[in-house]
């Protein structure tokens, strides 16, 4: 069953304080994590999709106006809680997709420590739940 | 250039959404459906996904000892991505023009909606990560 | 067919993609139809991509493709006239009086010249330009199109047909452009396949295995548009370019898929033959004359390649270079550039005051390569809290990741050195 691991930070996270903000070494740790786990999950069969997205600074909120206008919006508060990426996982089981997700959210930070973050597991679906239609 | 087009909603949202009538619900999907086949007839179609209920998410956290420790309580206020389209296009205006066709999606007794649509650029460089 | 079965299947690919453009360009003028002509190709490159590793090599490879190419087109034309009955009949009689017993022997090499004037049409987007470039002129296929763009193939496909329409909307004919359009239609042209050289340089280094190698495609197009314009002095400054651009490719990404600037490379892992080609095209080049832009690039990528060591580089000859450069156009990327070889030339101080002119250009002003040339410039300047800075805003900014990884590890490495002193 599909599931998709949703990376979470904080606005606050992205500049200066968070990631943008390690040593070197710690950086270099961090991204070959990535890079590894992404393998394995190749491996395993597992792998179904990866994305990172750009930071919300050049993000836009785009509504429909009158009349086929549109209007864009850039502002989100500090606190807003933003998707840094995801991976999509084939996983048989949700306690594997927990444990993916378990391993993302110990990726290393700062020092070596893992971060602990947040990965918000969610089921994917082929369409509205059938007892909606 | 990709961007990522994503509604979210909050658990009231959803709610709000599963207590529909039948017709709005249809009207709705049919609209997501020809929507996702105007971007692929456009040549502009990446990828889509409709994610489950809030019922359903749980946040993953590893504990000291790298186990997996899942929680399923989430504040009132948090907002679920709800879906995405992914799509490739020349221009950030051409994406936004895209989004704001996404907003207009109908909802309750068939008005067109103006939901917002959130519109992020795609890192490129990221599939190539563990090959 | 006389060929020995077995015949090596990237021998096979490598004759396919030569021979797309000559056997289009026969469908096309047969049948005047490009949309569906090069569909029937596809076709044919299809038939022999499956049966020539069996059966071998046919005798003329070129004029089996052709014959499979005719008869599609005659069964989709048959089959779109069956409700008009008598005009098919007819039509298909005259096509049986004109179908050849051999077909003619004499590849048209106009026709690959034509069919890039045409797949490059200004009035194509870009991103068309370029698909329907790699499919009719560059013999890939739309899997391998899809893959190299990492778009699903049913997009590209669509996005290739779309392409086929507007050009048939647009009434483009299937000749050379005139005179009058020419320069335009080919400056049309190298951009595309500029384009498509920086998409494949662009992507992530590591191992690309499941990636057709866009830079070598890009190349191998602008080679064939050198042979066929050999007196043009800025193809051959396209040409030039890609290869003197190609030639760092190992040097670029570290085995970790980290990007090395062009100023720490190991200059070890430069590909000696590309560069001496590179060289000696803009060398020959350059006298003709008539400067353009990519003659101007080609010599900027010459002078770096030239240099034995990063420190042997010729800046003042970059620098005046670029000056021209920036007086044929406005592109607000090669002011930036100016700037950096600026500070090379007279100090980082100076550099960062042009930057700041380009702070008021709109198009660039919330640019991640202006924060990013910005950071380099205040780090030469010794100001570095400044520059660790400029690093982490680029690194916000960009939306490539292994560009992003790189300027979070610039940030990373100088507030490092700033702690130990």
């Amino acid at each position: 069953m599909k599931y998709i691991l949703n990376i979470l930070m904080m606005n606050t996270m992205k500049a200066g304080a968070g990631v943008p903000g390690w040593p070197k070494k710690d950086l270099q740790a961090h991204i070959a994590f990535m890079h590894n786990l992404n393998k394995e999950l190749r491996e395993s069969g597992e792998f179904v999709s990866a994305e990172g997205l750009s930071f919300p600074d050049q993000a836009k909120l785009v509504r429909a106006g009158k009349d086929g206008t549109l209007i864009t919006d850039g502002i989100f508060p500090e606190s807003k809680e933003f998707l840094a990426g995801y991976w999509i996982i084939d996983a048989a089981t949700p306690e594997r997709a927990y444990a993916v997700a378990g391993r993302i959210s110990a990726a290393p930070g700062p020092g070596g420590t893992p971060l602990n973050m947040p990965v918000e597991v969610r089921p994917i679906l082929s369409g509205p739940p059938p007892e909606m239609l | 250039m990709k961007y990522i087009l994503m509604m979210n909603g909050t658990k009231a949202d959803f709610d709000g959404y599963a207590k529909w009538s039948k017709e709005d619900l249809q009207r709705n999907v049919a609209f997501m459906r020809a929507f996702s086949k105007e971007l692929k007839d456009a040549g502009v179609f990446v990828a889509t996904e409709g994610l489950g209920w809030p019922q359903e998410a749980k946040i993953v956290r590893a504990d000291k000892n790298g186990e997996p420790v899942t929680d399923g309580v989430f504040p009132e206020s948090k907002e679920f991505l709800a879906g995405y389209w992914i799509i490739d296009v020349e221009s950030p205006e051409q994406a936004y023009k895209i989004a704001a066709r996404a907003s207009a999606a109908p909802g309750p007794g068939g008005k067109s909606g103006s939901m917002p649509i959130e519109v992020r650029q795609v890192l490129s460089g990221f599939a190539d990560l563990g090959i | 067919m006389t060929g020995q079965p077995g015949q090596s299947s990237e021998a096979i690919e490598h004759l396919l993609r030569e021979l797309t453009p000559q056997v289009l360009g026969a469908v096309v003028r047969r049948f005047r139809d490009f949309a569906e002509a090069e569909d029937a190709v596809q076709e044919a490159l299809l038939a022999a991509a499956t049966r020539w590793p069996e059966d071998g090599l046919p005798e003329n490879p070129r004029a089996w493709l052709i014959q499979v190419a005719f008869r599609r087109m005659t069964d989709h034309i048959r089959s779109e006239s069956a409700r008009r009955h008598r005009e098919s009949e007819a039509m298909l009689e005259a096509m049986r009086m004109q179908e050849p017993a051999t077909v003619d022997a004499a590849p048209q090499e106009d026709d690959t010249l034509v069919l890039l004037f045409m797949c490059c049409h200004p009035a194509l987007t870009p991103v068309s330009a370029i698909a329907l470039t790699l499919r009719a002129v560059g013999g890939l296929n739309t899997a391998e199109i899809a893959k190299a763009f990492l778009v699903p193939e049913a997009t590209m496909a669509q996005r290739i047909s779309r392409a086929k329409q507007s050009i048939k909307d647009s009434g483009i004919p299937f000749q050379l452009p005139t005179s009058e359009e020419r320069a335009q239609r080919l400056r049309a042209v190298l951009h595309v396949l500029y384009l498509i050289f920086n998409e494949g340089y662009t992507s992530s280094g590591g191992a690309q295995l499941q990636r057709v190698e866009l830079s070598r495609e890009a190349i191998r197009l602008a080679r064939s548009l050198h042979n066929l314009l050999p007196d043009d002095a800025e193809v051959a400054g396209l040409l030039a370019l890609t290869l003197l651009t190609d030639a760092r490719r190992l040097a670029r990404t570290s085995a970790d898929g980290e990007l090395i600037p062009l100023m720490q490379q190991d200059r070890a892992l430069w590909d000696r033959e590309e560069i001496a080609e590179g060289i000696a095209l803009i060398s020959a080049a350059l006298p003709k004359g008539s400067l353009g832009p990519y003659q101007l690039q080609a010599a900027i990528a010459a002078v770096h390649d030239e240099a034995a060591r990063p420190e042997d580089t010729d800046w003042p000859q970059i620098l005046a270079l670029y000056d021209l450069l920036r007086r044929m156009s406005d592109n607000p990327m090669i002011a930036l550039n100016y700037a950096i070889a600026a500070a090379m030339v007279h100090g980082p101080r100076k550099g960062l005051e042009l930057l700041d002119t380009l702070s008021s250009d709109s198009r660039v002003a919330d640019h991640h390569r202006l924060e990013a040339v910005r950071a380099h410039l205040l780090e030469l300047a010794g100001d570095r809290d400044a520059a660790v800075e400029r690093y982490r805003a680029a690194a916000v900014k960009t939306a490539n990741l292994p560009e992003r990884n790189y300027l979070l590890m610039q940030a990373a490495r100088l507030a490092s050195e700033k702690e130990s002193n």
